[in-house]
């Protein structure tokens, strides 16, 4: 690589310019650093608790809001000043080779604490009782395979994991085709319709939905939208999401995830459309091929990276979907998922050990998408 | 069949414009059946449907008694703020930590980089639960005493924010032309000084990009606030969440509820739209 050559020669000419710099340590500034650290990480962890303990001390709400933001930010800027500074302060030999680390480790180390270490301790209280206080072996497996409801979960999860991802991409494919056949102002809006939903939260479209499949007594005025329908055509309301006849409740809870994820799909398969050659569907087009096999045959192939991308994140989205299920039923009615199952299992239940269980098994879940990941990113390092 | 051209020369497509506009309409009525029935009054929405309402609007009854309900009574105004709160810091700081990481991966050369950024790209697929549980451990009573304060939930964040944030600034930041870096180094710039003064100002539409995600996702966020803070400080997603329990009393401000927990982010997704299909499209994988 021409780029590290190119390092190394310009690094060799800054020092050569300050010849005694580079040999120093500056006593001061490492000083300066380390004692600036200490004192942010002590003043922030007492206002923190001052926050906590003594909300009386500051007055209102409003205020405890703006010293927390300030505190937070400021304080985060600060400590990396102070680190810097420590850094400088090394002998230039020690601070060259430690400046790549200074940059990276703050960083990698909430990556260490909130998810690597973690891992490993889950799977560690996986194999101990309710609050991860003594080991009891197997028990915790035992206890989860043997729950039917465990298995439950797995199939609606399958069933999930099959449905949402592959309209989701149905849907974002179709949207992004058509809507790149519409006038630039009719493609704005429309696509901007269909995305909003990115922006609202799980809990907020499942209050949405709730109106759309609320139900009423028969004889009732129907309120929900779904039983307005239904009787206007003859039907007897129904409270939909208690069907479990060919899973009709899960269904319905996947299409507002289903809703939720199109706009998603739409932006990134719109852009990969557009990226198309025109001159590639011109060709196709001369040599005689209708619109529909310039679609399957020239556009497809060209965007196929992209849907399997798109596919690859709402796959991982569905594996842990949870907001919805536990916010609309909780898991009855035969609709639980593992994530749910999970919640449950650690907050309403207090079973640690079970809870953890179960987050292995998402776990072992998701090893061949790591491996996918990874795979992926070296593919993409390989065409930079 | 029409075969009329548009401005721009392309034919117009009926077929696209039917479907779309069926489209655009099915994923918008739901939305609109929430904003209309916020309006109405508790009698009204027990009655009939908001369609009723909304083709008759002048024989309707209206009313803005459920926000004020909701805002004070179900006292989402308090969510409101702590969502706030949670959220801004929680978008500032993983940037801050993400943006030097990704300077330092993309500029510079140093044993193990590879096996580093390898770790964090496996990372971005585990799922956050698997913290869950170690981390309550950590920062609740049995560890340093903080679960329950905001602060928690902003470490939370800024460790699962971070590989993802990593990534895509790291993404961006290679598409910058490293000669710019290079000839500052040469000037005789720390890194410190080219990172402030010259990577930083030209990532900004990655970094506002990642932002706008981020902060959707934090303010959107049930799992990390309901489990990490304490009910003086839980955020509107939370509070709305116990509202959508509630039945017969208080069920009318749901509604108000749901609309007040949407306005920020919506406002941010009319405002920073083009942030987010850009953070979007530069390959986000959240775990």
């Amino acid at each position: 690589m021409t780029a590290d050559t190119s390092t190394v020669r310009s690094r060799g000419r800054a020092r050569s310019d300050d010849p005694e710099k580079s040999l120093r340590a500056n006593p001061a500034k490492i000083l300066i650093g380390i004692v600036g650290m200490v004192v942010i990480v002590w003043f922030l962890a007492n206002l923190f608790l001052a926050f906590g303990y003594h909300p009386e001390w500051f007055g209102n709400k409003i205020v405890i809001a703006i010293l927390a933001i300030i505190g937070g930010v400021g304080g985060a800027a600060l400590l990396f000043f102070f680190l810097n500074m420590f850094i400088e302060g090394l002998p230039s030999r020690l601070s060259q080779g430690a400046i790549p680390y200074a940059f990276i480790l703050p960083g990698l180390f909430f990556v260490g604490l909130m998810l690597i270490y973690p891992t490993f301790q889950t799977i560690n209280y996986s194999f101990a009782n309710a609050d991860s206080t003594a080991y009891v072996g197997l028990a915790n497996y035992k206890t989860i395979f043997g729950d039917p409801e465990f298995w439950q979960s797995i199939l609606n999860n399958v069933l999930w994991l099959l449905i949402v991802p592959a309209v989701v991409v149905a849907f974002g494919v179709i949207v992004a085709v058509l809507s790149d056949k519409l006038s630039a102002n009719g493609e704005k809006a429309s696509k901007s319709l269909i995305f909003l939903p990115m922006a609202i939260s799980f809990v907020g479209a499942t209050a949405i939905w709730g109106l759309v499949y609320a139900y009423n007594n028969p004889g009732q005025t129907q309120t929900g939208l779904l039983n307005a329908i239904w009787t206007a055509f003859g039907g007897q309301p129904q409270t939909w999401l208690q069907i479990e006849t060919a899973k009709l409740n899960s269904i319905l809870l996947m299409v507002i995830l289903i809703w939720l994820q199109v706009g998603f799909a739409m932006v990134l398969l719109s852009s990969a459309i557009k990226g198309v050659p025109e001159d590639t569907i011109e060709a196709a087009r001369i040599d005689g091929a209708g619109e529909f096999q310039i679609f399957w045959q020239v556009v497809i192939p060209q965007i196929k990276g992209t849907i399997i991308t798109v596919f690859v994140t709402v796959f991982i989205l569905v594996l842990k979907v949870f907001d919805i299920v536990y916010v609309s039923t909780n898991g009855a009615y035969n609709t639980n998922v593992i994530a749910n199952l999970f919640f449950n299992k650690l907050f309403a239940a207090s079973q640690a050990g079970q809870a953890t269980a179960i987050v292995v098994v998402l776990l072992i879940a998701v090893i061949p998408l790591i491996w996918y990941q990874i795979k992926h990113f070296r593919d993409e390092e390989a065409n930079r | 069949m029409s075969r009329a051209l548009m401005k721009d020369g392309r034919p117009r497509s009926t077929f696209s414009i039917v479907t779309m506009s069926i489209l655009a309409l099915l994923w918008t009525i739901p939305t609109i059946g929430l904003l209309v029935t916020s309006f109405r009054t508790r009698d009204d929405a027990a009655s009939s449907g908001w369609w009723t309402a909304l083709f008759n609007p002048f024989s309707a009854n209206w009313t803005t008694s459920n926000y004020s309900g909701a805002w004070t009574g179900a006292d989402l105004g308090s969510g409101f703020i702590n969502s706030i709160v949670v959220a801004i810091p929680a978008t500032v700081i993983p940037i801050m930590f993400a943006a030097f990481a990704a300077y330092a991966f993309t500029f510079m050369e140093f044993p193990f980089k590879e096996f580093f950024f390898l770790l964090i790209i496996a990372v971005m697929v585990v799922p956050i639960q698997v913290a869950f549980q170690p981390m309550l451990n950590i920062l609740g009573p049995r560890g340093l005493g903080i679960s329950g304060q905001y602060i928690a939930v902003w470490l939370l964040h800024t460790g699962f924010g971070m590989p993802l944030c990593i990534y895509t600034l790291r993404n961006y930041m290679s598409t910058l032309p490293r000669s710019i870096v290079e000839s500052a180094k040469i000037d005789g710039c720390s890194h410190y000084q080219t990172f402030w003064r010259l990577v930083v100002p030209m990532s900004i539409p990655a970094i506002a990009a990642f932002a706008t995600l981020q902060f959707l996702w934090v303010w959107n966020d049930l799992l990390i606030a309901k489990l990490f803070l304490n009910s003086s400080n839980t955020t509107v997603i939370v509070k709305l969440q116990q509202l959508l329990g509630t039945q017969g009393q208080g069920a009318e401000l749901l509604t108000a509820g749901a609309f007040i927990s949407m306005i920020v982010p919506m406002l941010v997704f009319f405002a920073l739209q083009r942030f987010m299909v850009r953070g979007l499209t530069s390959g986000a994988v959240k775990g």
